[in-house]
């Protein structure tokens, strides 16, 4: 697939070959049990599901962007963003280098 | 025999759920959404749909990447909703209908649709919240078969596809021999993106395009290419797919009744529609 579209990985063979094992934890986030050990222990959990040393750190720093660059799908980072209550918004505007209430006026204003 | 009656399409972001859970329908930044189903509500107590065929995407409730099949079909007699990690209240259990679900699964093999089968499927807020939305009561009236179609993995099916698929389910209604009125459902959309540099795109023009086209012209829409729709409907405007398939289902003479659309809920431009379908008389008497 043409990655061509600005601002845009689309979620193909070659990302979900990446992000395998990132995408597998936050499918486990499903499961109450499973939020709360990551809680307990973040560097043992992301270690158990063998991410990468690059995927340990977007996790680390809670960066959406270098996530979804090293194989992470948006909606199952939406689970891990769960545990930090951040919603779509939330995650929007870290992507977009704005506050929440710009992203959330850029958003009203689309619908002028 | 089966009698498709018509479709409904409508959004199905997260925190619609959220707001039904906290009663937020008629604040300010919800009522705009939530009207939108008073002529829902109207439509389907006359119409009085006995299934609902529901064509969705899993979000990874029930389908992980280990296994993504392109099209599944359930075939049980109940689905479950589970936690699904955001923090959306678990919705009630809704009722199949395994005898339409096989008769659907086996009609579509037949016609070269490629199905995976599903006799245990859980589903997620892409189904739940649709329903809440329709039936806001106590209980759901319809018994349902839900219908997943892969919007998360590239290669996603193409729109012609889709729109194909919805055709097969049509015709495989049609033939049912059991007096049955059967509601088609399409859920997500309309433009939105959730991920990357161009989160928050959202593209009014574009939506209102399809809306306008969906009733009389989809052959117009199914010529666009997945990499084409990303562009102009954001990354996760792909759930249009499930629209298309809805309309697809629609075999006979096809009106709009209801349309609503506002921007935005949530990341998303949130639209809903209401279909009629009626049975073109020739064909029947041929």
């Amino acid at each position: 697939m043409e990655q061509d579209i600005a601002g845009t990985i689309m979620f193909d063979g070659v990302q979900a070959q990446k992000g395998y094992a990132l995408n597998r934890m936050c499918f486990s986030f499903n499961s109450a049990a499973n939020r709360a050990a990551f809680l307990a222990d973040e560097d043992g959990y992301c270690r158990k599901f063998g991410l990468n040393t690059e995927q340990c750190a977007a996790v680390k720093s809670r960066d959406v962007l270098r996530m979804i660059e090293t194989g992470g799908n948006v909606y199952y980072l939406a689970k891990l963003a769960g545990i930090f209550g951040l919603n779509v918004q939330d995650i929007g505007a870290q992507q977009t280098g704005t506050t929440v209430d710009e992203f959330k006026a850029k958003l009203a204003a689309a619908g002028r | 025999m089966a009698r498709i009656i018509g479709g409904v399409a409508t959004t199905h972001v997260p925190s619609i759920g959220k707001a039904i859970a906290e009663k937020k329908q008629n604040d300010p930044y919800w009522k705009p959404f939530f009207r939108g189903f008073d002529y829902v509500h109207y439509w389907l107590a006359r119409e009085k749909p006995d299934v609902a065929v529901v064509f969705y995407n899993d979000h990874g409730l029930n389908f992980f990447l280990d296994k993504l099949p392109t099209f599944a079909v359930g075939a049980a007699n109940e689905y479950r909703n589970e936690d699904e990690g955001w923090g959306i209240p678990v919705s009630r259990a809704i009722a199949g209908d395994p005898a339409l679900s096989w008769h659907l699964i086996n009609a579509l093999v037949a016609d070269e649709f490629d199905i995976t089968m599903c006799q245990d499927m859980l589903v997620d807020h892409a189904v739940t919240i649709p329903m809440a939305l329709m039936w806001p009561g106590e209980k759901w009236p319809v018994k349902i078969v839900p219908i997943s179609i892969n919007t998360v993995q590239h290669p996603l099916p193409s729109l012609a596809r889709c729109l194909k698929l919805g055709r097969s389910i049509g015709r495989a209604i049609e033939a049912y021999p059991h007096d049955l009125r059967v509601m088609i459902v399409g859920t997500g959309g309309l433009s939105h993106q959730l991920d990357g540099k161009r989160a928050g795109f959202i593209n009014k023009e574009f939506d209102r395009f399809c809306m306008d086209k969906l009733v009389g012209e989809p052959e117009t829409l199914a010529r666009y290419s997945i990499h084409d729709w990303v562009e102009e409907a954001g990354a996760q405007g792909v759930e249009f797919l499930n629209w298309m398939a809805m309309r697809g289902a629609l075999t006979g003479n096809v009106s709009e009744v209801h349309r609503n659309y506002h921007i935005p809920i949530s990341n998303t431009a949130a639209a809903t529609v209401v279909l009629e379908n009626h049975e073109i008389p020739q064909r029947r008497a041929a």
